[in-house]
């Protein structure tokens, strides 16, 4: 009973968090909930009309959506990275923080999963897909392990996160036995969502630009030069927003491990280019579409490219110590490898892969308005999902808002950045 | 046909009682059905139909009084649909029988007409168009090679000069890359080797589209249109009944035909006689002597799917 | 439900009567394998100006009043349905129907003007001008004229190369005797067009039904519309349901 009365005290001062805030804060949470109405209004034309309010076709059946959710996956795996330098090898620096990565995998596969729910051409469905009551088609379908691990991990951080801070909340601490093992666990897990994802493509003999053994290890490569991204981005803002004490050292050091992952991308990157144009068959094709166009269909060239550039601008800047730690040039280097990785995982490695279609056919796609706005409703979901969890997590970190001793301790004066 | 039950009378839901297969599968239902039921009950507000039509599982764990039951329930949609009487038949595979099919490289004109009888014969959405059959004019100096291949060629006459011509629709493997894919299960290859989909189990998720390498899955992106008078009212329940949006399709190899004994209508209206159809079983059928006696080759025989559909040059 | 053609009316016999009230020619110029109505399955044939194709099928565009008084006119040999060919080197298989040949009106029987008392018989090879000056044999070497296969003494028959008389109900054996690799597959099935049942009763179609023997080259039709670009498949403008 008390576990229980805690925890309802718990969630009821976490609601009480949110919705207290300053200005910046509400101006925030308002322009999000502006795009989730929006892409609600693009989402409910398309099911009134059905997929075809999208651009995808019989010829490229999978776009916009698959190719978000795919990058989002690899945000989500991206939180180990503070895990192994955290825990494995038990950097203090980083240890706080990993709570941060962890809700970012939690926003990112909230992500993940509304990109699939509106992907899908029955939703109503849905349930088809749950073990159990519906006909899981496991092992066999890809797709079922994806099911199955993605929701585990979702569950896995859930667990871990509101454990680590309903301990805090309630001042006492965590177990280690329990957390420890969970937090580690967290790093195969990491890996294996994204090789289930880089799988579920990679499968496919159908589609030779995906069919490359390569790929599973080019997902873990730009899954973990890309999501900590957005991590340092965060976690400088945390700092400067509320009194969360970030060590620079933390930060530097998440960007030397990411300036490794992407030295590595870059190589299987070429390595992937070399195969293809040195050995000149028949599948060169799709890689031709990409880098250089077919038949005068250019639309994704200079998207390659642009990608190719900003990540070797990127690799530089995070490779060379002074530019790594130089907050100007850091942070550029955080939204040039975002945007990088972004184009790559997207339209870098969709539409390629089903452009020529498996006759020959070139139908070159580009996302519709509906699926602009709902990609932009569900992007803001989760990130409006993640301000939610920063918003109650961070002062229960902070010990700022905590129960006391089995009564709800009166707030400190917030910090009116918050 | 059994009777089918009356909607408007307050019947427990069918899937919940009388189930003759899948113990287990029973009491899950039943749990499901009755948890479920009284929310999506007030939820849809009117008919059992709707209801029924959502809790529905998987063809494959269907009781025999089940699918009579769904067959019912989908005749009346389709009548209140389309005005008509439609006959939804579910005929087994026969004994004995393994469907293949041949085509004639060398007599193909390309002149669509198969593309069209399998629409007429299939109840495709003619807005927005779906076509089962695609059929690829080809460079005769290039041979089989997709690189120079185009499927909107439109002049006043074929055989256009220096070209060729290959129809290709589902080929029905013997290891179909799309049945791999399913995550639900929603397609799978029946005793005959046709590969069919359950159209109310699918999800629509399109992964099947991505594994084919013939490009021989259609998807319905909108609700599909089918004129009531254009409406062949003959169809298999895995075959050529009118689809819902949101579900994949494909050839079945007439499934309505072929399982009573008919030829598909690609093989009838061909006007050169360039598609054979038979029972690879049987020594004496027209496949087997194409087999034995013409050389036949398999498309993108490189990623191993094992088709059932082959290849030839008659002359 | 199931289509079952009684055999009379198979469609290829049925289009093989249409045939002969088409044109003036000797031989009708369509292919009748082209023709839509061949088989259960009926496709209105692409619009010459490319339009769309109506969906509808296109019926007979001949009255059946017509069809009538030709089958009282036509002699009782042919009416019947063409007895199972025997081949030379084996029969056909069980519950084969091949339909009549596709004559022009009227031309049938032959000696009705080369009764061998009005006409005399000329063996010369030579172009003809008095009558079937309509027809050009494209069918081989320059050297081939008309009694290579048309029999000098009986016009009603075609003749082998042995001098064996055939009736033209069997046209196919002089066609098997140069093209014997097409013979052989068209008797199992695999050379031309059949409609009816893959493990039951077949209609086939002569040798003649597709190939115009004086011109057998197949020749080309007019393709059906191709499919439609997918950045051109919208909603149906009828509305969402």
């Amino acid at each position: 009973m008390d576990i229980l009365r805690n925890l309802a005290s718990f969630l009821a001062d976490s609601v009480r968090l949110v919705f207290r805030g300053n200005r910046a804060y509400r101006i925030w949470v308002a322009v999000l909930l502006v795009l989730m109405a929006a892409g609600g209004l693009a989402y409910a034309n398309q099911l009134r009309h059905g997929l075809i309010a999208t651009h995808m076709r019989d010829q490229v059946s999978w776009g916009f959506y698959i190719g978000n959710f795919t990058f989002l996956v690899g945000v989500a795996a991206a939180a180990i990275m503070l895990v192994i330098p955290a825990y494995v090898y038990d950097w203090e620096p980083i240890k706080e923080i990993t709570i941060l990565g962890e809700m970012l995998a939690i926003a990112a596969l909230v992500m993940c999963l509304g990109f699939v729910m509106v992907d899908i051409g029955r939703p109503d469905r849905f349930w088809h897909i749950m073990p159990l009551v519906g006909r899981l088609n496991w092992p066999q379908s890809m797709l079922a392990w994806d099911v199955l691990v993605l929701n585990a991990y979702l569950l896995l951080n859930w667990f871990v996160v509101t454990y680590l801070l309903y301990c805090a909340y309630t001042g006492r601490h965590y177990i280690k036995k329990l957390v420890l093992p969970l937090v580690l666990l967290s790093i195969p897990m990491a890996v294996s969502i994204h090789t289930v994802t880089a799988y579920l493509y990679n499968g496919l003999a159908a589609r030779p630009f995906w069919n490359s053994a390569i790929l599973a290890p080019k997902f873990l490569a730009s899954a973990f030069c890309s999501g900590p991204a957005i991590l340092l981005i965060l976690l400088q803002i945390l700092r400067k927003t509320t009194p969360l004490r970030i060590k620079d050292e933390a930060i530097f050091k998440v960007a030397e491990l990411m300036a490794y992952t992407m030295g590595f991308n870059l190589f299987l990157t070429a390595a992937e280019a070399f195969k293809e144009f040195y050995s000149n068959t028949e599948h060169v094709v799709f890689s031709q579409y990409l880098y250089f166009g077919l038949k005068g269909h250019t639309a994704l060239v200079p998207y390659a490219w642009a990608s190719v550039a900003c990540g070797l601008a990127a690799f530089l800047l995070f490779l060379i110590p002074k530019t790594r730690t130089n907050w100007v040039t850091l942070n550029l280097g955080c939204v040039l490898i975002y945007s990088s990785v972004y184009i790559e995982k997207g339209m870098g490695l969709i539409i390629p892969g089903l452009t020529p279609d498996a006759l020959g056919e070139i139908y070159e796609y580009r996302p519709s308005t509906t699926e602009v706005f709902v990609a932009a409703g569900i992007f803001a979901t989760g990130f409006l999902v993640f301000t939610i969890m920063l918003k109650a997590a961070v002062p229960i970190m902070l010990g700022q808002h905590t129960m006391g001793k089995g009564r709800p301790a009166p707030p400190e004066p917030l910090d009116p950045a918050i | 046909m059994t009777e089918a039950p009356d909607p408007r009378s307050s019947e427990p839901l069918a899937g919940c009682e009388g189930c003759g297969s899948g113990g287990s599968d029973t009491s899950r239902r039943a749990f499901l059905g009755t948890a479920v039921a009284a929310v999506a009950g007030a939820l849809v507000g009117c008919g059992n139909d709707h209801v029924e039509d959502f809790l529905q599982h998987n063809f494959r764990e269907l009781s025999k009084a089940e699918v009579e039951e769904m067959i019912a329930r989908l005749e009346r949609e389709y009548k209140a649909q389309f005005g008509r009487e439609v006959h939804v038949g579910h005929e087994p595979p026969l004994p004995g029988v393994i469907f293949g099919y041949a085509l004639d490289l060398s007599r193909c004109i390309g002149c669509r007409r198969c593309v069209h009888a399998c629409v007429q014969e299939n109840n495709q959405s003619r807005d927005p168009q779906i076509q089962w059959i695609r059929v690829l004019q080809l460079d005769k100096e290039e041979g089989v090679d997709l690189r120079h291949a185009d499927q909107y060629y439109d002049p006043p006459e074929v055989p256009e000069e220096g070209h060729f011509y290959m129809p290709v629709q589902c080929q029905q493997c013997k290891k179909p890359p799309c049945v791999k894919a399913c995550p639900v299960g929603a397609t799978w290859r029946e005793k005959d080797g046709i590969v069919v989909v359950d159209y109310n189990w699918c999800i629509g998720c399109r992964y099947c589209m991505a594994a084919c390498p013939y490009g021989a899955r259609h998807f319905n992106w909108g609700e599909p249109h089918l004129p009531a008078e254009e409406l062949n009212p003959d169809t298999h329940l895995l075959g050529n009944r009118p689809r819902p949006k949101g579900v994949v399709e494909k050839c079945t190899f007439c499934i309505q035909r072929t399982r009573k004994g008919r030829y598909p209508a690609c093989v009838e209206i061909c006007p050169t006689g360039s598609r054979k159809f038979g029972n690879l079983l049987d020594p004496k059928s027209e496949i087997r002597y194409v087999l034995e006696n013409k050389r036949v080759f398999k498309f993108k025989e490189d990623l191993n799917t094992q088709p059932n559909f082959f290849y030839f040059y008659g002359v | 439900m199931t289509k079952i053609l009684p055999p009379p009316l198979a469609p290829g016999s049925g289009v093989a009567i249409l045939g002969l009230i088409t044109t003036q020619s000797t031989f009708t110029s369509s292919n009748k394998c082209n023709d839509p109505a061949v088989g259960p399955i009926h496709l209105a044939e692409p619009h010459p100006e490319g339009g769309p194709v109506p969906s509808r099928a296109t019926r007979s565009r001949f009255p059946a009043w017509g069809l009538g008084l030709l089958l009282a006119l036509l002699p009782p040999t042919l009416r019947a349905q063409a007895p199972p060919p025997q081949g030379g080197d084996g029969s056909m298989p069980e519950g084969i129907q091949v339909p009549k040949p596709p004559f022009t009106e009227g031309i049938f029987p032959c000696t009705s003007c080369h009764d061998g008392k009005s006409l005399k018989v000329n063996p010369t090879p030579r172009p003809l001008t008095a009558m079937h000056d309509d027809i050009v044999l494209k069918h081989g070497p320059a050297s081939r004229w008309c009694l290579d296969c048309h029999d000098a003494q009986d016009r009603d028959k075609l003749h082998l190369v042995s001098g064996e008389k055939i009736d033209f109900t069997v046209s196919y054996r002089l066609c098997g005797q140069c093209h014997g690799d097409k013979y052989r597959d068209w008797r199992v099935g695999v050379h031309g067009k059949r409609t009816g049942s893959w493990n039951g009763q077949k209609q086939y179609l002569l040798c003649v039904n597709c190939h115009n023997p004086h011109s057998p080259r197949f020749k080309p039709l007019k393709p059906m519309p191709p499919p439609e670009k997918p950045d051109r498949i919208q909603a149906w403008k009828g509305g969402a349901r």
